[in-house]
């Protein structure tokens, strides 16, 4: 073994990770993230003595750290902000936002203050579109920044939440229900006096398909996990909720997050399931506390007990572990890479077993189903698309926000429920399931929102995003932002997406900045169809998906002496998004790379100049958020 | 157990065992599948897809080197759409790579007609060259992430697990602990990556020194001399 330089005290870490070290190697991220709280950063001895104690390889556990953006291995600021530059909060000057704070503590995106009081990064969504521009500081939401006024809000983000019926979201909007308020789980106890079958069969009769992009029937999905040999069988809830433009999760979870785990324990009952897992992803830490209680109180009350328990699982920045397979893995304690499919998750789930996997929104509707009853639940919605769904409207609208309605109202009629486009502006268009959905216009308003419809429309309902741009807006800036989502989220195991976001990506960064050459409209379709065609997973078969639906919709938008776009002021500011900053650098001129392998987080910024130094240094102690990067008011 | 399948591809039936894949099936009748990661010593992850092919009834091109035969599937090895796929992600690889270690890559650009230069101003996976122990040298600028290295150390061989992968997506790369020189790793020198490796990046030191033009008889001092070479590039 070589030596291993102990600088660091390794004594605070083992009272942080010991719990885990029974779970072996699926413990290996809870254990990361709780180092990473001891430390702030996960060093290299730190990283091999959790190797050592979870009998994980060395190789492995950097392989693990390197994959999630939110671990470190290279020492980061105190105070972390995190900035999204995704559509939504870009609609609100998000780039103006993240530029303001950097240029305040003379950092670049993805540095680190010399004193390691701060870092700043620019963050892919953050599941609080409707609240843009949006951020997270350290385990904090901060949302509805407003330079102009110097406000936002910091802690828990509000809910705003709408819409003509109030069923899945019953309890939302007015804080987190306890389970007092939420009652006793009435469904759970109607379910467990049915057979098992028979709660199945309720489900399949409801129609309920998936809410978390894929639309697949619920009950069918709990019949093959019923059915299949094995055990022990798992249900996972599905809350990693990545999609940007996507917030419902959060909300669901947040304000009532007994609907879920009651949806998650008929689940177990009628599968026969007895272990089951929360992923939530690592950018909804606010969320965890939140949960964690809900499960106490469930315990307390009997719900859940030796039968059946839950446990949370946090993400660690990846939106591929959205993706059923690859949150498998990650909960296993590897890189999120997809697994090929088949074998399908209900019987070669997680650790290899039948697993039910559901998203939050879809398990919110299993209690309402078993107590209403399948036939009543159906006069809900439409005769194929039955039940209540919920849009997450975000962008340039009068209300955005968490709308409940029935499936059946088109998407006009959702739009004037929130008030319209904001400003008296036009609609121009309307970003329909998220990143990897596809652009509805004006000519789509009419389309009822229903699977079938929306099928014949050409729209994925995907996670129910509804992001909506008004007329003045650049849709190539919209795409290039999609562009470097899809290249930065992308798990890199299969050539089609993992090159192909990339190329992607820098055809759209020439599209935006007006620099198109020759044949870039070829190459941007070969790359699409070819992503869609063959690539693994959904990541890469949707990652064209908005790209294909915009050149069908506006091709001047890709002919070359198309409008050239105010090419300075979006500055082409390099990929700014955390660790990738680094990552770039590391694949473009990876030969300046020292044997140090300390390099693919963050950087640390000699400070040139001292006064910046002293900026930064102020920003230290004491100084409340608000003051320490908001010279709005020091100016 | 060995019952039989009969199954079309490109319009000629063929009988198979059940649980053939298409590729091996395809071979039974003399169609050519291309393929780039599988291999028959490592565990197949169906990542390079540049064995897709079209299934009748399936959206989406399906990997021939995984996907077993089905009754009465009918199979195109040829379609335009996956003539598209493949010619496009050659022409990635190549836009993203250093192929002149990999001749067979080059072959199968000539056949499907692929392009080299038709993603300019691409940026590409450069890195330095690796040599930090006696037995090979790696060169991650001609790594095509095949991920065979990382199997055989691992699992699928050798059970040493001195490697593993650094970053994801494009950025993704093959590295050791904290990228430390091979001799502080576990690696135990066994070359069996080197003996899966599709292109140049892992070759051994000897045939990577003469290609440097150093000559046999200074290469056999080095070798008898001293463990580890001194002048590491890595410094
Ligand atoms: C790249 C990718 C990301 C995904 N992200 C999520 C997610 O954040 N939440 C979710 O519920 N499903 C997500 N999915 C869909 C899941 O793979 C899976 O279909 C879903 O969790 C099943 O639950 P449902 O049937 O209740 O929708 C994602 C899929 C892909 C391909
Ligand atoms: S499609 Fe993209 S995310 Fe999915 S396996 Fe391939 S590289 Fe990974
Ligand atoms: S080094 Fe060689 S064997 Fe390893 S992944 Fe790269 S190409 Fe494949
Ligand atoms: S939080 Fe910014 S786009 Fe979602
Ligand atoms: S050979 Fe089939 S996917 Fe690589």
């Amino acid at each position: 073994m070589p030596e291993i330089d102990t600088s660091t005290s390794l004594t605070p870490l083992h009272p942080a990770i010991e719990s885990y070290i029974p779970l072996g190697r699926s413990g290996l991220l809870p254990a990361l993230h709780a180092a990473q709280k001891v430390y702030g950063w996960l060093s290299e001895e730190v990283a091999a003595e959790i190797a050592r104690t979870f009998h994980v390889p060395l190789a492995d556990v950097h392989g693990v750290i390197e994959f999630y953006s939110l671990f470190y291995n290279e020492p980061i600021g105190k105070r972390i902000i995190r900035v999204c530059t995704d559509p939504a909060c870009a609609l609100k000057d998000a780039d103006g936002l993240l530029n303001h704070f950097c240029s305040h503590h003379g950092l670049e995106p993805g540095q680190t203050t010399r004193d390691r009081t701060l870092t700043i990064e620019a963050s892919p969504c953050l599941g609080l579109c409707e609240l843009a521009p949006a951020a997270l500081v350290n385990d904090e939401a901060e949302t509805n920044i407003n330079l102009q006024t110097d406000s936002y809000d910091l802690g828990r983000p509000p809910s705003m939440v709408y819409g003509p019926i109030r069923l899945l979201t019953f309890n939302c909007g007015d804080g987190t229900t306890s389970l007092a308020k939420y009652g006793e789980y009435a469904a759970l106890q109607k379910a467990r006096g049915m057979k098992r079958e028979d709660v199945i069969n309720e489900i399949k009769a409801s129609g309920l398909v998936g809410r978390g992009g894929a639309a697949f029937p619920t009950g069918v999905k709990w019949e093959g996990a019923f059915k299949a040999e094995g055990n022990p069988k798992y249900v996972v809830c599905n809350a990693d909720e990545s999609e940007p433009g996507t917030f419902k999760d959060r909300i669901l979870l947040l304000d009532d997050p007994h609907r879920t785990i009651e949806g998650m324990c008929i689940a177990a009952y009628a599968i026969g399931a007895n272990k089951g897992y929360i992923y939530l992803r690592g950018e909804y830490p606010y969320i965890l506390p939140v949960l964690e209680n809900a499960l106490r109180e469930a315990r307390g009350a009997g719900y859940l007990n030796e039968d059946f328990d839950i446990e949370i699982r946090l993400g660690a920045g990846a939106y591929i572990c959205g993706e059923e397979t690859a949150l498998f893995e990650s909960i296993e304690g590897k890189r999120g890479f997809p697994r090929v499919k088949p074998p399908f998750p209900t019987t070669h789930g997680l650790f290899g077993k039948p697993t039910v996997i559901n998203n939050v929104e879809t398990l919110c509707n299993v209690p309402l189903i078993v107590s209403k009853g399948a036939a009543e639940y159906r006069k809900i919605g439409t005769e194929k698309s039955p039940g209540p769904k919920l849009f997450c409207v975000s962008g340039d609208v009068a209300k955005p926000g968490l709308y409940e309605i029935p499936f059946g109202v088109t998407l006009r009629e959702l739009l004037d429920m929130a008030g319209g486009v904001a400003n008296k502006r036009k609609l121009q268009a309307v970003l329909f399931g998220g990143a990897a959905g596809a652009f509805a216009t004006l000519d789509h308003l009419d389309v009822k929102m229903t699977f079938e419809d929306l099928r014949a429309a050409g729209l994925p309902l995907g996670s129910g995003v509804v992001m909506v741009f008004d007329e003045t807006r650049d849709m190539r800036d919209v795409l290039k932002r999609l562009g470097h989502f899809f290249a930065h989220e992308s798990c890199g195991k299969c050539y089609p997406c993992q090159m192909g976001t990339q190329r992607q990506k820098e055809i759209l960064d020439r599209i935006a900045a007006g620099k198109m050459l020759e044949g870039d409209l070829e190459r941007l379709q070969d790359v699409g169809w070819t992503m869609t065609d063959a690539s693994l997973c959904g990541l890469g078969q949707t990652a064209a998906s908005a790209v294909l639906s915009a050149i069908k919709l506006w091709p001047e938008l890709f002919k070359e002496e198309g409008g050239r776009v105010k090419d300075e002021e979006r500055g082409e500011k390099k990929e700014v998004r955390g660790k990738k900053i680094v990552a770039k650098a590391k694949a473009v001129k990876a030969k300046v790379k020292t044997q140090n392998a300390k390099k693919r987080t963050t950087k640390t910024v000699k400070s040139k100049t001292p006064s910046k130094k002293t900026k930064s240094d102020k920003s230290k102690p004491g100084s409340k958020k608000k003051t320490a990067r908001k010279p709005a008011k020091k100016r | 157990m060995a019952e039989n399948i009969t199954l079309t591809i490109d319009g000629k039936q063929v009988s198979v065992e059940a649980g053939t894949t298409l590729l091996k099936a395809a071979e039974q009748i003399g169609v050519e599948i291309p393929t780039i990661c599988f291999h028959e010593a490592t565990t197949a992850n169906a990542l390079c897809r540049i064995c897709v092919v079209e299934v009748e009834g399936q959206r989406l091109l399906q990997p021939a080197c995984i996907l077993k035969a089905g009754a009465d599937m009918k199979v195109r090895t040829r379609s335009e759409k996956v003539v598209r796929a493949r010619r496009t992600i050659l022409e990635m690889l190549a836009s993203t790579m250093d192929l002149s270690d990999a001749p067979e890559i080059l072959t199968m650009m000539d056949e499907y007609g692929a392009n080299a230069d038709r993603f300019p101003q691409a940026e590409r996976r450069e890195s330095e060259v690796k040599d930090d122990n006696p037995m090979y040298i790696r060169d991650y600028s001609k790594c095509l992430l095949c991920w065979r290295c990382v199997q055989v150390c691992a699992e699928d061989a050798q059970y040493t697990y001195a490697i593993n992968f650094e970053g994801r997506g494009y950025e993704t790369q093959i590295g050791t602990f904290f990228d430390r020189p091979i001799p502080e790793t576990t690696c135990v020198l066994c070359g069996q990556c080197v003996g899966v490796c599709p292109t140049g990046a892992l070759k051994p030191k000897r045939e990577y020194l003469l290609e440097q033009g150093v000559s046999p008889a200074e290469i056999s001092v080095m070798n008898t001399g001293r463990k580890r070479r001194a002048a590491d590039k890595r410094g």
